[in-house]
């Protein structure tokens, strides 16, 4: 909640808008319409393909580097980078090899923002599917809550959080995705809002099927465009924030690393092994670059104004 | 007038229980406690620690007592700053807090909308994408990165500023901490301003302005200026939230004093009194903000004014 | 291939020619590393909170510049023969900073206070030695003028023992046994220790304190020891967490004195900073403790195996990288009342090739082994250094087949799972509290706090009771000894090294002596201009 609040907001306001001022019709063709755009933009284009080869690179990188991320080179404690040792990042404190950890930790960075974000999106989905479907005072009542979580300073939960979980990275991240679905849950209830007074699924209805099948399969499936755009500007905001929690000293337990993690060890390290610093940190700036282009190339793809 | 002010904070009062019940029952869940150190405690002394704070009572006890005190305006004790009681360490990093936030939301203000501006008349053009590149890496680059990097190189290398410290609270102690916590906010006012000015100054009565032959730079600041604030003002209200997250790590790294230090080391202490008593001081400033901000937003626009 | 910034030197230099011009006269700096908790001498716990404290009380004995006991508001002492009874004599010119005079009657006042259950004194068994004071402190006796403390008259002061302390002096420079302010106590109570009441005994008085930033201190005009005998007009103890910046502030000439070093900078320090980094030996165990109240860490073979894996030679140069020594004991060297060096493990000489062969077979005999591997969690507080040698430990334990879990918990988290018994393996240290090796053996005493991993061993107990009785030096030494050699002999617990003070220290800072408790007086120290 705290890294692209223009966006958001701006996301907010144009899938929340848009209901009323597009002609009905079907709705996927919103979608295929902003894919096309977005395929034309180049600089979200580039930024995709570095994004895609940052997670690629994470995936199958480790299996492809000599080093493991784990085992101590005890012939090297803090080495710098070199291409003869094959250590081409340099060495850890621990005399592990930075490239493996690197490649390691940018896989970990990128599953807990995927675990935070698929949280947030499922509640946020529900939340607002339920909210948006039931209207009348369940409506007003379950948006007020929003407002009241709106208000809450984010980074006070986050911190409390921690305390809780701090020995589980995973579980700590899933409870951060649980702060997290508030937007979400605004842009589905507009569009259920909209959706619900539709003729399929007034027919749907009128044919006995019970609520919640009918979220699933008439409503969900529109959301294809706000869940996209909402990931991918929630992706980088869980990265940062991890990467605070890693500097506050709640990282993910060793021998696994983080990009979080590795900066904050690499910031100690400033000025007598920069390299631990600069490696991990070089990932971090490009791959959050790389996603806020995509972000804004989507959102201008899905902006209804431009058309 | 004063009805609406009045009803705002009082509707602020269940959203501060909500918050302070939240935080009590999470922060006593988080296993430790205030006592746990390094060096054990024989079980008597524990027990008359924890008689000395009423830590023994039932945990709802506890928690009705808290909220009977707050009633009074009593914040209670700082369990591990025994000297000092919850109210008198936030009295007393309240100006360091006020200055070092208030100066960086101001520079933040000025130089994001200024940048904004810059960057609405010159769109598309190269010092607009200088602009956007350098807000966008603002974005990105955590604070705890940024911060030793410009420590090293102002403070150690060209030894032009003090590395940290308040000093005698001067200027020269300022620049640095209130550049790193003022950096994303500039970047994201920047990016708002940017696209409203833009949105803006597509709008019909600009139009009309310029088609009257009113220079750009009169039309801008007479005309567009005032309501393409709108988003911008928004933002304020919550960047005082966000002012926290960084206020924490630059207040460690510059070792100054402050209330977003203080939140952090309380919950790591498990000090719950100075826990609570930082969380209900962040929502009422907070809350306050986000009145201050309504009344700025009924200024901005007349609609607003008239409901 | 090399990234580091060069240019240290000059820029150290200029910077240091600016902040000469601002900071005051004659004001030490010192990185302090954690807050100040309290004021009130029998309200702190840390090495950070002593610091202060030894500058601004004085207790009846207090350190001199090699943290040697010497002589402070006593003029002179007696001791009877049979060690139990300590009658001390008090100065004359002894004041408080407001000019009131110290008086018997304010240590008698303070012992009490300590061992009084309502004070929930974290620090009050240290004085356990004081007749009855255990009783007291526990609740079991209510009658505080019980104590073994008596204020003969108004300068005479008399202490009875509960069996004789051959560490006394060095007990009773700790900062439980400070005097405290009767007179201002009685007047306004808790509040005495605020900052606009407050009066000290010590060299130095507080005169400013802001909580998470600094306590300042001045001159004590009242102190017996008088001007001349200080240089430093007072000292700005710093709380700082992030030594990094800290750091970052010393190499800019803002910081006189750290207290500590980010590790990292260990190389760049010995080769820029010259004779700035002091790295001496100090009174204190880093060690990890075994769970042995549960498999499989009840079993000797286990405790053993995994204990001679560890190459202790590689762990201070390589892993923490300032050098410090392997432990093969429980002591640490240069203990009073205590041979150099106590005992050691026996395989401590061996070949590290050897040890672990012989680990493995210990594993194998203890039913461990390629196809049932054991499983360790190994538990640490979060901290870069504990880091770095849980994974060290972990990777050389590996070879074994052992696998390792690490599991790292924030402070308040780790004692107290370590307080309840929830853990298998698990780091622990300790920093004399005084000059004696019972300070260390008794951490492996059944029913001790601190013997977290519940080791037990009724010999060992026997042998520590006897030396607690024993008046004759050599033999108690002796009997301590033994002791030790259990203990090792049976790896209750695993000594990994002996810490490293590690103080970097300004060339304007003279005065600075290297000694085991790191305990560095300000009154000791000039700054020169």
């Amino acid at each position: 909640m705290t890294l692209y609040v223009d966006r958001r907001e701006a996301l907010e306001k144009a899938f929340i808008d848009r209901d009323d001022q597009v002609p009905r019709g079907r709705p996927r063709s919103v979608t295929r319409d902003a894919l096309r755009r977005f395929r034309h933009n180049k600089a979200a284009m580039t930024a995709l393909f570095v994004f895609g080869f940052i997670v690629i690179a994470a995936i199958v990188g480790p299996y492809l580097v000599p080093y493991d991320y784990e085992t101590p080179d005890w012939e090297a404690f803090t080495a710098p980078p070199s291409i003869e040792s094959g250590h081409y990042f340099g060495t850890d404190q621990n005399g592990r090899d930075l490239l493996a950890r690197t490649l390691y930790g940018t896989r970990i960075s990128l599953l807990v923002a995927l675990i935070a974000t698929t949280v947030s999106v499922i509640v946020g989905v529900l939340y607002g599917a339920v909210s948006g479907f039931a209207g009348g005072r369940v409506d007003a009542a379950m948006m007020r809550f929003v407002d009241v979580m709106y208000a809450l300073p984010y980074i006070l939960f986050v911190i409390l959080l921690m305390v809780m979980f701090g020995r589980n990275v995973f579980l700590l991240f899933a409870a951060i995705g649980l702060l997290e679905w508030l937007t979400m849950a605004r842009i589905v209830r507009g569009q259920t809002l909209s959706l619900k007074e539709r003729e399929f699924v007034e027919a749907a209805r009128a044919a006995g099927v019970s609520s919640f099948p009918i979220i699933l399969r008439h409503i969900v499936p529109n959301l294809v465009g706000p869940v996209v755009i909402y990931a991918s500007l929630t992706i980088p905001e869980i990265v940062i924030t991890e990467s605070f929690l890693s500097y506050l000293g709640f990282g993910v337990q060793e021998p696994l690393t983080s990009l979080g993690t590795l900066i904050s060890e690499g910031a100690d390290a400033l000025g007598a092994a920069d390299w631990l610093l600069f490696f991990p940190g070089g990932v971090l700036v490009t791959m959050l670059l790389s996603l806020a282009f995509i972000g804004d190339g989507l959102r201008d793809a899905f902006d209804p104004k431009d058309r | 007038m004063l009805t609406f002010v009045l009803k705002r904070l009082a509707s602020t009062i269940p959203v501060l229980l909500i918050a302070i019940t939240a935080c009590f029952f999470i922060l006593r869940l988080a296993p430790g406690g205030p006592f746990d150190q390094e060096r054990a405690l024989p079980p008597e002394v524990l027990a008359n620690l924890r008689a000395y704070y009423h830590l023994d009572d039932p945990l709802i006890v506890q928690y009705l007592r808290y909220l009977g005190r707050l009633a009074v305006l009593d914040l209670g004790p700082s369990f591990v700053t025994k000297d000092f009681t919850v109210a008198r360490q936030l009295a007393i990093g309240l100006p360091y807090t006020l200055i070092l936030g208030g100066s960086a939301f101001l520079l933040a203000i000025v130089g994001g909308i200024a940048a904004g501006i810059y960057g609405a008349l010159y769109q598309n053009r190269s010092a607009d994408y200088v602009i956007a590149a350098i807000a966008m890496t603002g974005l990105v680059v955590p604070n705890f990165l940024v911060a030793p990097i410009l420590q090293l190189f102002f403070g150690v290398r060209l030894a032009w500023l003090p590395v940290g410290g308040w000093g005698d609270g001067s200027l020269r102690f300022l620049l640095l901490p209130v550049v790193v916590l003022a950096l994303p906010h500039i970047a994201r006012i920047s990016r708002l301003m940017r696209g409203s000015l833009i949105e803006t100054m597509n709008a019909n009565f600009i139009k009309t302005a310029t088609a009257k032959g009113i220079g750009r730079r009169r039309v801008v600041l007479n005309h567009a200026l005032r309501p393409a604030l709108t988003p911008v003002v928004s933002y304020l209200g919550p960047a005082a939230g966000y002012l926290l997250t960084g206020s924490i790590v630059v207040e460690t790294i510059f070792g100054l004093p402050g209330i977003g230090g203080y939140f952090v080391k309380a919950a790591l202490n498990r000090d719950y009194g100075m826990v609570l008593g930082t969380v209900i001081f962040y929502m009422g400033l907070i809350v306050l903000l986000n009145l201050l901000v309504d009344l700025a937003y009924a200024w901005l626009d007349p609609k607003v004014r008239q409901r | 291939m090399s990234f580091s910034f060069r240019t240290f030197t000059g820029a150290l230099a200029l910077s240091t020619l600016l902040a000469l011009g601002t900071a005051h006269a004659r004001e030490l700096v010192m990185y302090n590393g954690g807050d100040v908790t309290s004021l009130d001498p029998q309200k702190m716990s840390g090495d950070w909170e002593d610091r202060v404290a030894g500058d601004i009380y004085e207790g009846l004995f207090t350190e001199d510049a090699e943290a040697k006991p010497v002589l402070g508001v006593a003029e002179s002492y007696e001791t009877s023969e049979d060690g139990l009874t300590w009658t001390f004599k008090l100065r004359d010119d002894a004041s408080w900073s407001d000019g009131e005079p110290v008086t018997a009657e304010d240590f008698v006042f303070s012992f009490k206070r300590l061992m009084d259950p309502k004070t929930a004194a974290q620090y009050a068994y240290l004085q356990y030695p004081i007749k009855n004071a255990e009783k007291i402190n526990k609740g079991e006796m209510t009658d505080l003028d019980q104590l073994g403390v008596k204020a003969v008259d108004e300068k005479t002061l008399e202490i009875t023992l509960e069996h004789p302390v051959p560490y006394y002096p060095s007990l009773l420079t700790h900062y439980t046994a400070y005097p405290l302010p009767k007179h201002l106590i009685d007047k306004v109570g808790d509040d005495w220790v605020q900052i606009a009441n407050i009066v000290s005994d010590g060299p130095y008085k507080p005169v400013e304190w802001v909580p998470g930033s600094h306590v300042l201190t001045a001159r004590n005009e009242h102190w017996h020891g008088g001007k001349d005998e200080l240089d430093i007009d007072g000292v700005r103890f710093l709380s700082m967490e992030d030594v990094s910046a800290g750091f970052r502030r010393y190499q800019a000439g803002e910081i006189d004195l750290m207290t500590d070093y980010p590790k990292d900078q260990f190389k760049f320090i010995q080769e820029n900073l010259p004779g700035q980094g002091h790295f001496a030996p100090f009174a204190g165990l880093y060690y990890y403790v075994f769970n042995s109240t549960k498999p499989p860490f009840d079993d000797a073979r286990v405790r053993e195996a995994l204990s001679m894996a560890v190459n202790r030679e590689v762990i201070g140069p390589k892993v923490l990288g300032s050098g410090e020594p392997a432990a093969y004991g429980w002591v640490p060297p240069g203990m009073a009342n205590y041979p150099e060096e106590g005992a050691r493990v026996d395989w401590a000489d061996q070949p590290y090739a050897e040890r672990v062969e012989k680990a493995k077979a210990l594993l194998q005999e203890a039913g461990y082994g390629p196809d049932k591997p054991l499983d360790v969690t190994l538990s640490y507080n979060t901290n870069d250094n504990h880091k770095r040698v849980a994974v060290a430990v972990a990777a050389m334990w590996k070879p074994l087949g052992v696998n390792v879990s690490l599991v790292n918990a924030e402070v308040k988290v780790h004692y107290a799972n370590l307080r309840e018994g929830a853990f298998e393996v698990a780091r622990a240290g300790w920093l004399a509290d005084f000059n004696d090796p019972v300070n260390f053996l008794d951490l492996l005493k059944s029913g001790i706090e601190m013997n977290y991993g519940q080791w037990s061993n009724q010999d060992y107990n026997a042998l520590l009771d006897q030396a607690a009785k024993e008046p004759d030096l050599g033999k108690r030494a002796e009997m301590l000894e033994k002791a030790e050699k259990i203990a090792l002999d049976d790896n209750a617990a695993m000594p990994i090294y002996f810490y490293l003070s590690e103080n970097i220290v300004s060339p304007k800072v003279e005065g600075f002596v290297d000694n085991v408790f790191d305990k560095h007086r300000t009154r000791y120290l000039t700054l020169s201009e």
